[in-house]
């Protein structure tokens, strides 16, 4: 073939396509080996929905189960407990739980849960995710001296109510996770799962 | 007579490799024997040399380690599981002189921080980052970038308490980022929590991925280094003044004189890291936590989380921003901040010797800000003042890079020689 006439402008727009259609089929190769960090099958399995037997759980009292390997707390709140959320209001971040990521829509009330009395948390505290100490007596504690009860967190000293909501001032951004679950009868909760025709 | 034939062969021999690898002389004349050198080196200059050597320790070590360790977070015995047992028990118990090969790998990380830091002070103190040594500033800053978290998934391994509660930490940063933060932590953990997955992929990252990085980026660095010379306490450009045969006057050859010198300095630190394997290999867990002497359970938290000493100055700037977003955002950005020394650096001398003393209160500043932020960042975090102190020290650390460019244009300066002050 002849040297002569090379089209300078052909040339760099075959060099420029040839690079986009190698580009675009080496990001569709990087697909596949980015997709092996997700989660498995089996991970995903393993996050099933969790059946727990409350009838034997006292007033006052948290039972500690797992799911997806989270800790979630089942609480059953004291009437003394529950009258006093209200009370902290000016104290708290989002006393409303306006954040709607942190609870389902059923159970974005006054005490954050479906019944009054059972109080259905994940364990993990929202700013670095340590498990925060449940404190539920109602007394002066070093950290707070007009604690009402609640959970503190020793790892960075985030505190939340009996309902789970942060306390203004402290590194945790929001209130503390409500997973989806419901009450299958009056002894028995299914977390993972929402209430039959809730949103 | 036997001599005169050994050194036919020898020269035979050298004859016949020269001829098929002729690039080879050139090449180990231009990086070794004629790679001109200022001959002032101080002990400062001892740390690039010592990196290097504790960078062939922890692969050394490192493939050792692997012939024993097991990734798998799957049960060895309730309550523990196959890798804290593979580390505990049979590497640290059963296999013979597998404890100081650990211990030289755990020493090792640490090490490798402390030289680290000190070669990276030094190219403050000489100012080592300016013209034309951007390069080498900038892959240096990258190795440093991919040694945290090298180190970071290191010690994720042993799968203790605190490689477990330390990368649901760490991990959870990515969190705070809006909109993907979830899904990219979900996608990094390749489950809901720090797993078996994450344990393995965390592996494969630290035993293959990463230091591949690592020594591709000390390739570069040293070739970045030798493109345009070493810079010297005096931060005078030797090659500014040359003999006849176009040899600096003030420079010396790499080999054999500073190849003999660093050899003297390996000693001398390998006496120090020697001492800290056989009588304190855990530092009292500055070096080795305790709580990482206890297997990992993802219902207990420990009482206290904190990181290893050479990320705690960053940890306590997280720590101190009430915020998370900004919490994570001032975290990255310490980190972000460095590499653009080179850049931020406006002072017409390099080294601190003909700087005034504005640049050497400020840079002394600097230092203790961080070294104190490091000590805030290891402690519980529950004293209020504290919180207000590393505020304060945050805003030093951040103040020092981003006005530099008017106190180090600023400063008095002093008149810098022509030659190295020690020339003959």
């Amino acid at each position: 073939m002849a040297n002569e006439g090379v089209n300078h402008g052909r040339r760099r727009f075959l060099t420029a396509t040839t690079a986009v259609v190698g580009a675009a089929g080496a990001l569709a190769a990087a697909v596949p080996f980015i997709k092996t960090w997700l989660p498995s099958a089996k991970a995903r399995s393993a996050g099933a929905p969790v059946t727990q037997d409350i009838s034997k759980i006292e007033t006052g009292q948290m039972v500690i189960t797992e799911w997806r390997g989270q800790p979630v707390w089942i609480i059953r709140r004291s009437p003394d407990q529950i009258k006093q959320l209200p009370s902290l209001n000016s104290r708290l971040r989002d006393p409303d739980s306006k954040n709607e990521d942190q609870q389902p829509k059923y159970a974005q009330n006054g005490y954050r849960s479906i019944k009054e009395e059972w109080l259905v948390m994940i364990g993990v505290c929202t700013h670095l995710g340590c498990s925060p100490k449940f404190h539920g007596e109602i007394k002066p504690e070093p950290f707070d001296a007009e604690w009402k009860g609640g959970f503190f967190c020793p790892c960075h000293k985030s505190r939340f109510d009996m309902a789970g909501r942060v306390f203004d001032g402290v590194p945790a951004p929001t209130n503390l996770k409500v997973p989806d679950y419901h009450f299958v009868d009056d002894h028995t909760l299914v977390i993972g799962v929402k209430p039959e025709g809730a949103a | 007579m036997l001599s005169t034939r050994i050194n036919t062969a020898v020269a035979g021999l050298q004859d016949w490799f020269n001829y098929r690898a002729k690039a080879f002389g050139p090449m180990y004349r231009k990086h070794m024997s004629e790679y001109w050198a200022p001959k002032n080196f101080n002990i400062w200059y001892y740390f690039g040399s010592l990196a290097l050597v504790v960078l062939v320790n922890q692969i050394l070590t490192g493939i050792f380690l692997t012939m024993h360790f097991k990734p798998s977070a799957a049960e060895f015995a309730p309550g523990i599981s196959q890798a804290f047992a593979s580390v505990e028990l049979t590497i640290m118990r059963d296999v013979e002189w597998g404890w100081l090969v650990r211990y030289m790998h755990s020493t090792g990380a640490s090490a490798f921080f402390i030289v680290v830091y000190l070669h990276m002070f030094r190219g403050l103190l000489y100012g080592s980052a300016q013209k034309p040594r951007e390069l080498v500033w900038l892959l240096g800053m990258l190795i440093y970038l991919v040694l945290m978290a090298e180190a970071f998934m290191g010690y994720v391994l042993p799968w203790g308490q605190m490689s477990f509660w330390g990368a649901k930490v760490i991990i959870s940063l990515f969190g705070a980022i809006p909109m993907i933060g979830d899904s990219l932590v979900e996608w990094i953990m390749g489950d809901y929590l720090p797993a078996d997955a994450t344990l393995n992929r965390f592996f494969a990252l630290h035993v293959i991925a990463l230091p591949l990085v690592l020594l591709l980026l000390v390739v570069l660095h040293l070739a970045a280094l030798h493109e345009v010379g070493s810079n010297n306490p005096d931060g005078v450009d030797i090659k500014k003044h040359k003999d006849a045969s176009g040899k600096p006057l003030d420079g010396i050859g790499f080999h054999p004189y500073y190849t003999v010198k660093d050899l003297f300095g390996v000693g001398f630190f390998l006496t120090i890291c020697a001492f800290v394997l056989f009588f304190e290999p855990t530092v009292s867990g500055w070096f080795l936590e305790h709580d990482n002497f206890v297997a990992a359970n993802k219902l207990v938290t420990p009482e206290h989380i904190k990181p290893v000493w050479y990320y705690t100055p960053y940890y306590a700037m997280l720590r101190v921003v009430p915020d998370k977003l900004l919490g994570v955002l001032t975290m990255f950005g310490a980190i972000a901040v460095l590499f653009f020394v080179p850049w931020l650096d406006r002072s017409p001398v390099k080294s601190y010797r003909y700087r005034g003393w504005l640049s050497k209160v400020l840079l002394g500043l600097f230092a203790l800000s961080f070294l104190w932020l490091g000590k805030i960042g290891a402690g519980p975090g529950t004293d209020p003042v504290e919180t207000i102190i590393g505020r304060v020290l945050t805003f030093i650390y951040f103040a020092f890079f981003i006005t530099m460019p008017l106190w180090s244009k600023a400063d008095a300066t002093k008149p810098v020689p022509e030659r190295v002050t020690m020339h003959d």
